[in-house]
């Protein structure tokens, strides 16, 4: 609130009006709504449906499947952040690094931003085509025949690499930026007090960079848990079958194509709960140690 | 204690900016050097050229006789304190000193020694758990101070540390850091654009302009006899008074009367009057110039009378509290008081 | 003390080492940018050829002559992908979304963040939690719910029902309610004594300062509608809606069917055109897509 703010009362509601409509329509009651279909169990003919308390939950939790999802999705999260985490991280420090063609550099490593999930997907899965993927090829010429779709480990391994590469430009522009506001001053006091770049990076840049590592790395993990989705889905041929798939993919594909609504809806406030552990670690950090200013 | 001797150093930068325009520089073992200047005028560089942080085109560097030039900035053995203090935000008080011996590889108890000795001596001891970001302006710049002090090097570094502080804190400071450079007898280079700091604080200052040495002197060299016009315009608050006239010999002709010489001089020239070598009087005689009082601003301790000789404008310090006598005003200046400089390449005549 | 360390390091050649660094820093940046180009090459190369030789061979590396028929057909024809629908109506659509989103976004956004900043409003505070709090859960955890919602609102298979849902998260607010924060505080006070009412100081001063903050969030907010999927995939089955991102789906599907041979030109074709207006307005409009990306997103 500004000091000298304005005190009509009927306008800004008026201004608020728009964002508060469509939020409570389309964010509010959607999630009360998975909330609340959670704890029923939908008659699958559509004769209504009936309360069965945690039941839904009770079913999900024992069911081998859904531990396979989730597991898969901890270890899709966690290649998926690490790897895309770190080669960002070397490209940008090379691209801090460099003067000539930085310019050039930065262009060609954050374009792909732009490029849509399914269309990354679309060119994985053109990479790894069973008869004529370059890819395929590759796996081939060292003696291993790579089956993406039929083979649940190189279909994750399609479904990781295309999820990293799509990732990488977001983290490179940030850790870059990070790099960039480091002040000058700050690098050349430590050039002076040592005399190792390596171990200046560690001491110094490293924990420099925490606070856009944390964040990226929540960013990341968000980005791995929903933002993946268009990636899978082109990956494996909307096809779920045997392929390893991740929790949003679940939700969607047991409230969409199963009709299952009490357990997709029970998938979601998983998902919720969460996601919302997910914001308060976040917060928590944030509050806690990493920003020096 | 360390010499340092720059020798016909050039910095041209990939743009083709010529940064540094042939420096030549000797310092003794413990002297404390000012560079001054106006912004751009390749004093930082200079600097930053001895610390090895920029490279020198061509030219040599020596610190303490050994050349410089191809050495990392961490093995020639200087501490520079920075404008911002560049405290490393996420170390505490005693990381930040400790960190560049450290990486020396020092043992751990003589890191602590040497910590705590700074500390004490700069009233550190108390803060040396904190961060950077809970000091106040004046314990970073001690901080900054401390992590210099505390590698005992062969020369400090120093560019404009005190621009951040407020202006008691400066003058503070000031004296402070002069005192522990005598302490510590480390050969010092300092940068700044104050003109106030290089008076005060410097052995010897060299006045930088357009990457170029103006002149290097003690204090009381630099403001008494400038070598150039730029040097006696930068130098001294109020600056010199300068006015352009044509030398005949062992007198300068001026609107409506002359100022003497005590050497001979041809041709057209500037000529410099620090305000306080000038005398208001009512007396007009041969050697006095008519003056036109505008106002007068009053500074406690003394007086500065603005008026004009002709149509150029002169300031004239009156340490006396009696008011400006009555009637026309002359102005009359001694001959060892009058600079003169040539009028087309401003150097002194 | 003073010289006991100083004398190492000496030997080492500063110049010699600084090249092989370089070296070494230029290869990474380049193998790292050849990783993100390649594959796009891949499929621009592959856009040139006929469909008998990429159902063969695969992803192409050279050019051939097929390239003006694959575009020409993407975009005015029917494809074998579709049944009535062309690339042009697809982009077209996809133009309205991304535009629709990114203007949507902003214009609702930046009102509630007027609202919330410069307004003595009682629950000013309790307004801003309940549209903050929406940054927490992304569309694809309660998509479900959502459909039904908009397909009880009979909002399937339209514009606004494509593009209104999407909409329904603070990025924008939280954004514009950062950079209000930081408009100097005496701006509004100096209006106010001119006589600006809270409208004009709106239109008149804020507007215009917030230019290029708008440019930037544009951009970020267009790319991001512009690919979206999951939702159009759900919400549009009418072809004449469907986007170019959404029309992926169904290239997907006629290439998982192996019963035919795809039209893999047109295939790529589509795709190249599905990613080029966002790639260009990034590339164009560099400075701003960084700004937006790096200020909106923290």
């Amino acid at each position: 609130m500004k000091r000298a703010g304005f005190a009509q009362p009927w306008l800004p509601m008026l201004l608020l009006l728009p964002q508060l409509t469509i939020i409570v329509i389309f964010f509010y009651w959607p999630a009360l709504e998975a909330v609340r279909s959670s704890f029923y169990l939908e008659d699958p003919f559509g004769f209504g449906s009936s309360f069965v308390g945690l039941e839904n939950y009770q079913i999900l939790l024992e069911s081998r499947e859904y531990r396979r999802v989730a597991l898969f999705t901890l270890f899709f999260t966690l290649c998926v952040t690490f790897f895309s985490l770190a080669i960002a991280l070397l490209l940008a420090v090379k691209a801090d690094k460099v003067l000539r063609g930085a310019t050039s550099y930065k262009t060609l490593l954050m374009w792909v931003y732009a490029i849509a999930p399914p269309v990354a997907g679309l060119m994985g899965a053109m990479l790894v085509n069973h008869s004529n993927g370059m890819i395929t090829h590759l796996f081939g010429a060292a003696g291993y025949e790579f089956r993406n779709g039929l083979n649940y480990s190189d279909t994750a391994f399609t479904m990781i690499l295309v999820a990293i590469w799509k990732q990488i430009p977001v983290n490179f522009i940030f850790f870059l930026s990070g790099l960039q506001s480091i002040p000058v001053s700050l690098r050349e006091a430590a050039k002076i007090d040592n005399k190792s770049g390596t171990s200046r990076f560690w001491t110094i840049t490293f924990p420099l960079l925490a606070p856009t590592g944390f964040f990226l790395l929540i960013t990341n993990i968000t980005y791995a848990l929903f933002d993946t989705f268009g990636i899978i889905d082109v990956v494996i041929k909307g096809e779920p079958g045997n392929n390893p798939l991740t929790l949003v993919y679940k939700v969607y594909v047991d409230g969409f194509r199963g009709n299952d609504l009490g357990g997709s809806s029970a998938q979601s406030v998983v998902l919720m709960v969460l996601v919302l552990a997910l914001t308060v670690f976040q917060f928590r950090l944030i509050e806690k140690r990493i920003h020096y200013t | 204690m360390a010499n340092v001797s720059v020798k016909d150093v050039e910095k041209i930068y990939p743009n083709g900016f010529h940064a540094i325009k042939g420096a030549n520089l000797e310092i003794e073992p413990g002297e404390f050097i000012v560079l001054v200047g106006p912004s751009g005028c390749g004093k930082s560089t200079l600097l930053r050229t001895i610390a090895g942080l920029e490279e020198a085109s061509s030219g040599e560097i020596s610190i303490g006789d050994r050349v410089v030039n191809d050495i990392d900035p961490a093995d020639r053995n200087i501490a520079m304190v920075f404008q911002n203090y560049a405290l490393y935000p996420h170390m505490t008080v005693y990381k930040n000193m400790a960190y560049g011996l450290k990486n020396r590889k020092l043992p751990n108890d003589q890191i602590d020694t040497q910590v705590q000795k700074a500390a004490l001596m700069l009233g550190l001891s108390e803060h040396l758990d904190r961060k950077p970001s809970q000091l106040s302006g004046g314990q970073r710049q001690r901080v900054a101070m401390g992590r210099a002090i505390v590698r005992s090097p062969d020369l400090f570094l120093f560019d404009e540390p005190l621009s951040n502080l407020d202006a008691k804190l400066r003058s503070q400071m000031r004296i402070e850091i002069r005192k522990l450079q005598r302490e510590l007898g480390v050969t010092s280079i300092y940068v700044t654009h104050d003109q106030v700091e290089a008076m005060t604080m410097a052995d010897r200052i060299v006045v930088l302009n357009g990457g170029k040495i103006e002149q290097i002197g003690t204090p009381a060299e630099i403001y008494n006899s400038p070598a150039s016009v730029f040097v006696a315009s930068f130098m001294g608050a109020p600056p010199m008074n300068l006015m352009d006239a044509v030398a005949d010999g062992n007198s300068i002709a001026l609107p409506g009367g002359a100022l003497p010489l005590n050497h001979e001089v041809h041709g057209p020239v500037t000529i410099g009057i620090r305000p306080e070598k000038a005398v208001i009087t009512d007396q007009a005689n041969g050697a006095t110039l008519p003056f036109t009082h505008d106002f007068t601003e009053e500074l406690g301790a003394i007086r500065l009378v603005h008026g004009h000789l002709g149509d150029t404008p002169f300031v004239v310090h009156r340490h006396d509290d009696a008011p400006l006598p009555d009637g026309p005003l002359f102005v009359s200046v001694a001959g060892e008081n009058v600079n003169v400089f040539d009028q087309a390449t401003g150097q002194k005549r | 003390m003073t010289k006991t360390e100083t004398n190492r390091g000496q030997s080492a050649p500063r110049k010699r080492r600084f090249k092989l660094e370089h070296l070494l820093d230029h290869s990474i940046l380049i193998l790292g940018s050849l990783f993100m180009l390649v594959p796009v090459y891949l499929i621009i190369a592959t856009s040139s050829f006929d469909r008998i030789t990429v159902a063969r061979k695969g992803l192409q590396y050279t050019f051939s002559d097929q390239m003006a028929e694959n575009f020409h057909m993407a975009m005015f024809e029917s494809t074998s992908f579709t049944g009535t629908v062309d690339g042009f109506t697809m982009l077209m659509n996809s133009l309205i979304l991304g535009m629709g989103f990114a203007i949507g976004k902003i214009a609702i956004s930046m009102m509630a963040a007027y609202a919330i900043v410069y307004f003595r409003l009682r629950f000013a505070t309790f307004a801003f939690w309940l549209i903050f709090t929406t940054l927490l859960l992304p569309l694809e955890v309660r998509i479900l719910p959502t459909y039904e919602i908009v397909q009880g609102l009979g909002m399937i298979n339209t514009y606004s029902g494509l593009i209104i849902p999407l909409i329904a998260s603070a990025t924008g607010t939280f954004f514009f309610r950062q950079f209000f924060r930081s408009v100097p505080e005496e701006l509004v006070e100096a209006a106010r004594i001119d006589g600006a009412g809270p409208v004009k100081f709106f239109i008149d001063i804020l507007v215009p300062l917030s230019k290029t903050m708008i440019a930037a969030i544009f951009i970020i907010m267009f790319v991001v509608g512009w690919n979206q999927y999951l939702w159009p995939t759900l919400i549009t089955t009418d072809e004449g809606l469907f986007t170019l991102v959404r029309g992926i789906k169904q290239i997907m599907l006629v290439i998982a069917d192996n019963n035919k041979i795809p039209e893999f030109g047109v295939a790529m074709a589509l795709a190249i055109i599905a990613m080029l207006p966002p790639v260009l307005i990034v590339l164009f409009f560099q400075s701003w897509f960084v700004k937006g990306l790096v200020e909106s997103d923290k």
